[in-house]
This record gives C-alpha cells, structure tokens and sequence, in this order.
C-alpha cells in the first residue's frame, strides 16, 4: 500500500484543500491528518484533475524519427495531461485490430499516460473502403473514436454510411473538416495576408461548408459527430445551429488557434504552418466566444510533431503541424483564463471531463472527488516565462510559440497514483507510487 | 571653428589664374575637354571652360565625369548614389582633357577618375584642376593647377561652398 | 540595403535612387565600353530553380557588365534535382565563394526564407519566388514608365499622377504584386483589371482600384497599360472558359490601343503570347515598351547589384 498526500492546493480554482491518495485512487480531499510516504508541498497550487487530449499525433509506427509512444507520453505527462488519443495517420494507418492493441500494448509499457488509439475510418485513409471498425471497437484498445484526420472523408455517402456504422458500436466519427478539391495545393489562410504573400489559399469554406453537411448528415442518421480542431468563425456558427437544433455534435478547438493568426505567416517561418491553417484576429475572437458560451466543447492539441528537417525549409517543402502537448494548459490560460472568459473550475471541463466523456474514457467523471481514480495535475498559475524549446521534453522541436511569454507551468503531474511530473521536471523513470 | 581660407574674390582670381596658366600649357593646341568630377567639380568645370573661352576664344567642351563605379572603396562605405556621366557627342579620343574637382586629398578620386576616362576614350593629355589641394596623398598623384595650398590637419574638414550649390562662394577649415 | 527581396521594402527615397542609378548603367551600356569595374572580385551567384533564360541572362549580363565573376546553377541535371536540399545548396555555394546570390524559386517567399535563415552570408536578390514578388522586373518597368513620360527630366522624380494600369492574372502574378507596391511608392495611382476568379481575395489594403474589364479601366484613360502573360492552365482550373473569352474581354487589342492617348505605352514581362493578352501588332507598336524593357532590365540590375554593396548601416 502507497499513499501520497498533495497539500493545500486550491481544488478547481477554489478553496485550499489535502488530497490523499492510497493505491492511485483518491481517498479523501479536505484537511487530511493521516501520514503519507510522500508529500506535495501544493501551497499556491491550483489542482486539476489529469488532462486528457482527444487529438494527439504520436507518429509510432513509422514516424519514429519525429516522436515515438514513449517520447509524445512523456511530452503529454509534461504538459499535466494523463489521458491522450492516438490519431491514427501512422504509417502503416491503425486501421486493424492488430495495430491499435500495439499501439495500446505500447502505451501501456511506456506507463506516463493511458494511450487511447483512435481507429481509422478508411482503410489507409483512402476515403472509400471502410476499416475494421468493429473489430477495433472490440479490441484490447476498445476504440470509441475513428478518425482519417489529416484528411477529410469528403465522400458525402461514405460520411453518411460511416456515421451510421460508427454509432453501431456506440462510437464517435472525429472529422477533419476539409473539402479536398476546394484546397488543392492550400498553403495557409486564404485572406489578404496569402495575397500580399503570394501562398495558395485555404479558403473558410472549406471547412464551414464540410461541418454544415456532416452535422445534417448525423441528424439524418440519428449519429454522434465530433468536429476536429475548429478553425474559422462560420464554423463556431454552424455548430452553434447545430446544438441549438438538437443534433448530437462536439467541437474541439487547439490552443494555436486561440492565440495565433494569419499574420504570423508574414516573414514565411514554416512554424506557423499547420492544417487547419492559422486564421484571422476575427476568427480568433469568435473561437474564444464559442469556447465561453459552450458552442466549442473543449480544447484538443493536435499535437504535431516534426523533424527539423520538414520545417528548416522554404514554406511550399515544410510539413503542416506544431507540437503543442506542453503548451497547452499556458496556452488556454493566456488566451481563456487570463481574459476571464474561462475559470479553472472551466478549464477542468474543457480539457479533462469533457474530452473523456466524448472519448467514453473512464474515470474522469467525479474529477478530484474521493473513490475517482488519482488522475491530478497540480499547476502553478502565478508563474510567466518566456516559452522556448527547453521547455519541450517530445522528441520534436516545432513549436511557434518561442519566444512568446506564457504564464502558469506543471509542477506536478499524478497518472494513476504515480508521479510523472515532480517540481516541474519530468521524471526520468517511473517509480510504481 | 571654422576659419575662412578663401573668400569669393580669393575663389574668382584663383580660377582666372588657373584659366591663364591652362592657356599657357596649351601653347595654341586646340581640343579642350573640361570634364568636372560631381557634384562641385561640374560647377568649376564650367567656370573655367568661360574663363579660358575669354581669355583665347576657341572651341571648348564641357562635361561630368561621375566617378563612383571607380572608386576603390565601394565595399567598405556605404552606398553612395551614382551622378550622370556627360561627354561630347565627338568622344574625347585625341582632346586634351582638363579633369575638375574642388577638393585633393587622398588621390584616389583622381585614380578613380582616370579609370573612367580610360573607359570613355584616349585623349592626348589628362591634366587636373583643383580648387584646393589639402595634403594627405595615399597615392602618387599631383594636380597640374592648383587654386590654392592647404595644409591641414587629417582630422580638419575643408569645406568648399560654391554659388550654384551651397548659395555662396567660400572655402573654409573646421 | 543588403538584400533586394521585395519592392515592399523600398522607401521613395531608395527606390528613385534606384532609377537614377539605372539611368547612368543605361548610359555606360551604350557606351564602347559597356563595362565597369565595380564589382570586380566578387562572384555572383545566378541559382535558378525554376527555369528562366532570359532573366538568368539578363542578371548574367549585369553582373558580367560590372566586371564580377558569374556562376550559375540550373535546377536541371544539378544537385539539386537529385535532391539535395536548399540549405545545402545554398551552403555550398558560399563556401565555394558566393557574394551575392540571385535567386529564382518556384515556392513563394524562397528568398525571404534564404534571407533570413543564416544559411548564407552573401547579399540575396530574388529574381522571382513563386507567385510573390519579382522586384528587379518592377524595378525596370518602372524605369520604362519615367522614361517614356518623363523622358530626360526624369532624374530624380518619382511617377507622382501616372495612372496604371495592369490587366491579367493579377492571383498569380509575382510581376503584379512588385508593380503595386513600387508604383504606390513612387505615388502612382493602379487600376488592377482581371475577371473576379483572377484577382487575390482579399486586397483591400492594396491600395488599387478594381477594373472587371479591360475596357473598363481604360475608360480612365490611363498613361500606361501593362498586360501580363496569362497561362493557358488557368483554363483547365475553371478561371475563364477560353482563350476567345478572354482576349475579348481582357486582350491588348489594337482597337483598345488606338483608344488610348498619344503617349501612352503598352508593357509586357515577356513572354508574350501574340493574340491571346496582347495582339501582335499591338506588340509590335511604337507604344509597345518590350523591347526597350529588356534593354532596361539589364542596367536596372546593374542598378541593384551596386546599390547593395556597401557597407551596411
């Protein structure tokens, strides 16, 4: 039996409180007297529970060189979350049973974060069979959400024929929302900043015209739908219309597109190249009004790792993503928090609740209350710093905001009872707490 | 503290006796180029093509000779804009051509100067005109007219103001 | 100034300095002796990735016309097309001595990138980067423009109350956007003629004014019509239907030339396709500038290559 005591840490935002732990699972949260093999010194830390991210890219297999398993675990206990979705653009596409339980199996010897593999929609993303769902559904990995994200299914009948069969087996179709052939060689926002560039546009309505059919094709077919990293101010309307009409649709946003713009681009610096693409200061603000209203159900990072050599470039040869596991909790608190559209009771909901409830992951559903699992991330939010590649631990370095002053740091990081994250440095092996 | 070295009248006789002393050299040879080094020099050159026309009327050219793409210190100093290069339409093969400048110092204007012209053409005889000749030589070079003798210190400026340009007629040394 | 990427960068005051410049290499090119030592010593680098004889000669013959070294690196049959890497290349040429680096790229914003990313040390001049900017071809179409208005009282002037206008595939078109930003500088007034599908999104704060025909915008009775080369592969994406249609609406015809005024000129990049953006004849009036732009372009980078010598402030 091991017990851990966290004291005086303020529980959502509000009042101070202990929380003891005894076997990774929380046993009581007040004014704790009962010894402990370890203490946390929590004063002037606000206690979350685990983060957990819907959208993640751990590259493992075939991107090795640019994250494994093992290394986006570490990035994402880092960054306070202990719960991350496995995107399935791996190469070979996690689109069997056999691949998603390696990529479980693996997430589970690496031991920082519980993986959850996302299933493909189409075999290798083709956009016209569909993959193994059912059997990845039953699977070790017990897949809930299918994704072909980093394309679209743009197929109208294969979208509508997926929804149907994903909802056969209770689970979700996350959509990355792009009309193929209305982006054809896009390169960033299509608006006045790509004119004055001279970059291919990506234009918004390709993302809101994609949302606005797939929200009606899950009404028509009485299906769940969750809209991938939400970039654009027509899209937060469309979703708006969608809940006000009753259709079962969820919304993530990434922290990125709270922050950044399309004015980033001007110098060309292939950091700032991503899909969806940065977009205006108009989009910016809608996104962080959906986020306040509860249009936008929660933050997903996207994490997107890369080598140098994809972003050492000119922009047309660079790769679209950035990482962003350990950023994002500063990120939404710049963007969220710091303006008062959020409070951290909020942020519990946007980055840890409500993703497991959408990705049915269990034991988030009571968040820092005794008998839920130990899942707890203690931050220090009077913290300000200027974010730079030494603040990443992933294997990639393709961040864009370096140099940026972001406030709040991780100072602790508990997956299942164990410490992954003690006085704000990774630990370098696990010790079973 | 600037001191005045030469005042106009100083400036007026220096010229007219430079034109002589050109008259002189010439010994009745016709086909006189003079060719001004911008900005001033463009000034003394047309000063001086009049005076030596009074003095021994004759045919007498004049142009600018815009030395900057000659120069040997491009790379170390910043840019400096180019001025119009003005020759005869005749060319200068076979003239006697009088270059013009209003201040000698180093010599490597001149040098530069010699450059282009080598460019332009080949006259029979290259002879310079200066205003003021302050000293200083970096390179083997000497005026054959020389307005006046100045020596002066290397961290002095000679400041030559003409009526065209600056609105007056003055040398002076800060 | 120790780059020459965009016409964005340049202030009046440098971009007029630019044309005087260009004035004096268009004398010394018609002289006997057609070079200067200038830049003698210092090797330019011509690196074209993406194919372009006649600008490449045209940098050539400038860099030649200032006594420097030429080296020049096609995309074909080089390094490059096996798949060395940009940063390599560019590496390797400065350590094979490259002082400036003219460079040609069919990725927009290559040279800013090049510029700014510390592979190299050598003064870089974008001579044309995808679809963003080709600064030396405004620069000399400019000069094109004062000296046919303005003529030998040009020096030291702008193009303050020339009206331009510049008709064709404006989304596209490096030459387009280098023209606006220069011409607003030098204090012309743009009208940007081009059917809707052919015109950037979003350009508001251009500075322009919109024509959706050709004979639209010259109803404004401009001093200078500037087509630009259309590429026949627009047709296929859905941007206008057919060749007809669009030098109906949008071609140099000679009628549309013999309605505009006595001085005005007629300009073209090259290369030009006779009968589709400018009729032959058109092209081969004593308003048409091709001719002369050529001539010009060799002196306007001559004009550039001596302006970002120097030691930098």
């Amino acid at each position: 039996m091991t017990s851990l005591v966290v004291r005086g840490a303020s529980i959502l935002g509000g009042d101070a409180a202990d929380i003891h732990v005894v076997d990774g699972v929380i046993v009581g949260v007040g004014a704790i007297s009962a010894k402990a093999d370890r203490t946390i010194d929590a004063a002037g830390l606000i206690a979350l529970p685990g983060l957990v991210d819907l959208h993640t890219h751990l590259r493992e297999p075939g991107g090795e060189v640019s994250e494994t398993i093992l290394s986006g675990s570490r990035a994402a206990a880092a960054g306070g979350f202990t719960a991350v979705h496995a995107m399935a653009n791996t190469s070979p596409v996690a689109d069997t049973a056999t691949l998603v339980e390696r990529v479980f199996d693996q997430g589970v010897t690496a031991g920082f974060v519980e993986v959850r593999p996302i299933g493909a929609v189409t075999r290798n993303l083709d956009g016209e069979q569909l993959a193994d769902i059912g059997a990845m559904a039953h699977s070790r990995a017990r897949v809930t959400i299918f994704s072909d994200d980093g394309k679209c299914v743009g197929d109208s009948l294969l979208m509508r024929r997926a929804l149907e069969y994903v909802s056969t087996f209770g689970g979700v179709i996350a959509q990355h929302a792009q009309d193929p052939r209305l982006t054809l060689g896009a390169q960033m926002n299509e608006g006045s900043v790509s004119a004055e560039l001279g970059l291919q546009g990506w234009p918004a309505v390709a993302e809101d015209a994609i949302i606005a059919r797939d929200v009606l094709l899950a009404e028509s077919v009485g299906a769940r739908l969750h809209v991938c990293h939400v970039s654009t101010a027509g899209a937060v309307e469309v979703v708006r219309w969608a809940k006000r009409r009753g259709i079962d649709v969820t919304a993530e946003v990434t922290p990125h597109h709270l922050l950044l713009s399309d004015e980033n681009v001007l110098g060309y610096s292939p950091l700032f190249k991503v899909n969806p693409p940065l977009r205006t200061f108009e989009d910016v603000e809608a996104l962080r009004a959906g986020v306040a209203d509860g249009t936008i159900d929660i933050i997903a990072t996207d994490h997107a790792p890369h080598s140098a050599s994809a972003k050492d470039c000119t922009w047309a040869d660079a790769a679209f993503g950035m990482v962003g596991l350990e950023s994002a909790l500063s990120v939404v608190h710049a963007t969220l928090v710091n303006p008062g559209h959020v409070t951290w009771d909020g942020v519990a909901r946007l980055l840890s609740t409500t993703p497991a409830r959408i990705g049915r992951v269990e034991g988030y559903e009571q968040p820092l209350t005794p008998g839920s699992v130990a899942n707890i991330t203690l931050v220090d939010p009077s913290f300000l710093g200027e974010w730079g590649v030494d603040r990443l631990v992933g294997r990639s370095h393709n961040t864009p905001f370096g140099g940026l002053e972001l406030p709040g740091r991780v100072m602790s990081t508990i997956f299942r009872g164990t410490e992954t994250v003690i006085d704000g440095r990774i630990v370098d092996e696990l010790r079973t707490a | 503290m600037a001191r005045i070295v030469l005042t106009k009248p100083d400036i007026d006789r220096a010229l007219t006796r430079i034109g002589h002393e050109i008259v002189e050299s010439q010994r009745g040879r016709t086909g006189l180029v003079f060719l001004g080094i911008p900005t001033r020099g463009v000034f003394l050159a047309r000063r001086l093509a009049e005076i030596v026309a009074r003095i021994e009327p004759q045919e007498i050219a004049v142009g600018t000779l815009d030395v900057t793409m000659f120069r040997d210190d491009i790379q170390q100093k910043s840019t400096r804009a180019t001025a119009p290069t003005d020759i005869p339409a005749s060319g200068i093969d076979g003239t006697t051509v009088i270059l013009v400048d209003d201040v000698l110092y180093s010599g490597r204007t001149v040098r530069a100067a010699l450059d282009a012209i080598t460019a332009l053409g080949r006259p029979d005889v290259v002879r310079f005109a200066v205003l003021v000749d302050r000293g200083h030589r970096e390179l083997p070079i000497r005026a054959d007219f020389v307005g006046k003798n100045l020596p002066s210190a290397v961290d002095e400026r000679v400041n030559v103001s003409l009526t065209e340009v600056d609105g007056t007629d003055e040398v002076s040394i800060a | 100034m120790k780059h020459l990427i965009s016409t964005r960068d340049l202030s009046r005051a440098e971009a007029i300095g630019l044309l005087d410049t260009t004035a004096d290499m268009v004398d010394v090119r018609g002289r006997d002796v057609k070079k200067l030592p200038t830049l003698r010593g210092k090797t330019v680098a011509n690196v074209f990735f993406e194919d372009s004889t006649r600008t490449r000669l045209s940098f050539e013959a400038a860099a030649l016309a200032l006594s420097a070294d030429v080296s020049t690196l096609t995309a074909q049959g080089s390094s490059v097309s096996k798949g060395e890497s940009l940063k390599d290349t560019l590496q390797t040429l400065e350590a094979m001595g490259a002082d400036y680096i003219v460079l040609r790229h069919s990725h927009s914003g290559v040279a800013a990138t090049v510029a700014t990313s510390g592979w190299t040390d050598a003064h870089v001049v974008n001579a044309g980067d995808g679809t963003h900017e080709h600064p030396t071809q405004a620069l000399l179409d400019a000069f094109t423009m004062r000296s046919r208005l303005s003529g030998a009282t040009a020096r030291g002037a702008g193009l303050d109350g020339a009206n331009i206008v510049i008709v064709g595939d404006i989304a596209h078109s490096r030459v387009a956007r280098s023209n606006v930003w220069l011409l607003n500088t030098l204090g012309a007034s743009v009208t940007l003629a081009a059917p809707k599908t052919l015109l950037p999104k979003d350009i508001t704060e251009w500075g322009v004014s919109t024509a959706h025909t050709l004979d639209e915008a010259l109803d404004g009775d401009p001093d200078v019509v500037m087509t630009l080369r259309i590429q026949k592969e627009r047709m296929s994406s859905g941007y206008f239907p057919s060749e007809s249609e669009y030098s109906r609406f949008w071609g140099m015809t000679s009628n549309r030339s013999a309605r505009l005024k006595d001085t005005a000129i007629v300009m073209h990049p090259g290369p030009m396709n006779r009968g589709l953006e400018i009729a032959g004849d058109v092209a081969d009036s004593a308003r048409s500038t091709v001719t002369e732009q050529v001539r010009n372009g060799v002196a306007a980078r001559m004009a550039v290559l001596y302006t970002l010598t120097g030691a930098q402030s």
